[in-house]
């Protein structure tokens, strides 16, 4: 027997176009990607050296955010991450309702498909709702995102509102065109911890 | 516990770790490390994050040290396995990692079912390139954390202290 599958008819956003806006009025946000397209769609929208590109670790965005929130209070944390990464990490959504951080929001970029491996379904598209799981994670909010004004009215909620915070962004799965991303890991970390820690990165 | 006497590695872990200013404690609840968990959640200066599996915890730290904080991992080793993975970006971007495993499936264990990771926590932590400090001696356990610090954060290495059954005591059934 097929399972539930609940794929909304007329899904419009295209996912380069949701994280060049997200990412537009981003100010001095720290931004973690997670693998796949996710990544791809942060460099499009601007390589930055506050942002930091995941190519492996599927399941681990959200705790790389974690862990750079806790340390870095002031700072706004953004995740940007597919729905198949963070449905392999899925319990991370509790670990971060327990520890609250006020300045950590996650983005899923929903296409409901694992993009690199052929368009298979993800667990979204059968129905598994990421934002009821992260309300009942603890998480301070979270909402799903169908249409541009729906957007809209979640940027703030991303960039600045008391967190945490888990948008869904429902986006249609077709193929966008692929653009060249930093993927040399010891680089982006030196980029990264120079950017946010000047010289106390060598410490 | 089974006649475990009372130790002071806990605490001497605990002064390395300070010393070390590791302000993230990330842990899976394990009777081993409970001493020091305790001890981690009462501390001002440190965040304890209970994990809900050891998959998350390379990535916390990841994170940590992206944001300019040192970190450590405290699990049981039948968590290793969990974090292989997640071990790829600790290799890849060369960041430190400090975690300190404490054994099952070792030292007159009594439950088959912690034999086959207990026994492979070593080579499967070699092969994800960890150096591996084993210490059966409660004695030696602070100077081997405090070693082991140096090399994780000084000379960016991931290290691993594992901590024999023999230190932490054996349970027995219905104790």
């Amino acid at each position: 027997m097929a399972a539930r599958k609940a794929k909304p008819a007329h899904i419009t956003l295209q996912r380069r176009a949701v994280v060049k806006r997200i990412l537009k009025h981003r100010g001095d946000a720290l931004v973690v990607s997670g693998i796949g397209n996710a990544s791809q769609d942060c460099a499009a929208a601007g390589d930055d050296p506050n942002n930091f590109y995941l190519f492996g670790i599927m399941g681990g965005a959200a705790m790389v955010g974690l862990g750079m929130a806790l340390a870095q209070p002031k700072r706004r944390v953004v995740v940007i991450t597919g729905d198949g990464e963070l449905l392999a990490g899925i319990g991370s959504l509790a670990t971060i309702g327990v520890q609250a951080p006020k300045n950590l929001a996650i983005v899923v970029i929903d296409n409901q498909a694992y993009g690199a491996t052929g368009m298979q379904d993800t667990h979204t598209g059968h129905g598994v709702d990421l934002a009821a799981i992260a309300l009942g994670s603890g998480f301070a909010n979270a909402a799903t995102v169908y249409t541009a004004p729906e957007l809209e009215a979640a940027m703030d909620p991303i960039l600045e509102d008391r967190g945490p915070f888990l948008a869904v962004v429902k986006v249609h799965a077709k193929a966008v065109r692929r653009v060249k991303v930093p993927n040399d890991g010891p680089y982006m970390r030196s980029r990264f911890r120079r950017a946010l820690l000047g010289d106390a990165a060598d410490d | 516990m089974a006649a475990r006497k009372k130790e002071s590695w806990p605490a001497d872990i605990f002064r390395a770790l300070q010393q070390a200013d590791v302000r993230q404690v990330v842990y899976v609840p394990d009777a081993g490390h409970k001493w020091l968990i305790d001890r981690c959640e009462r501390d001002n200066k440190i965040r304890a994050v209970p994990l809900t599996s050891e998959v998350e915890g390379a990535a916390v730290l990841a994170g940590a040290w992206l944001g300019g904080e040192r970190g450590v991992l405290l699990m049981q080793s039948s968590g290793v396995g969990n974090c292989i993975n997640m071990m790829s970006i600790i290799q890849e971007c060369r960041f430190p990692l400090l975690t300190l495993v404490t054994m099952r499936g070792d030292w007159g264990e009594f439950n088959p079912w912690q034999i086959p990771m207990g026994q492979a926590v070593e080579p499967v932590l070699e092969a994800a390139g960890v150096i591996v400090h084993r210490v059966d001696e409660a004695a030696r356990i602070g100077e081997t954390v405090a070693a082991a610090t140096y090399m994780a954060f000084d000379a960016m290495q991931s290290v691993a202290v594992v901590i024999g059954q023999r230190v932490v005591g054996f349970k027995q059934w219905g104790k």
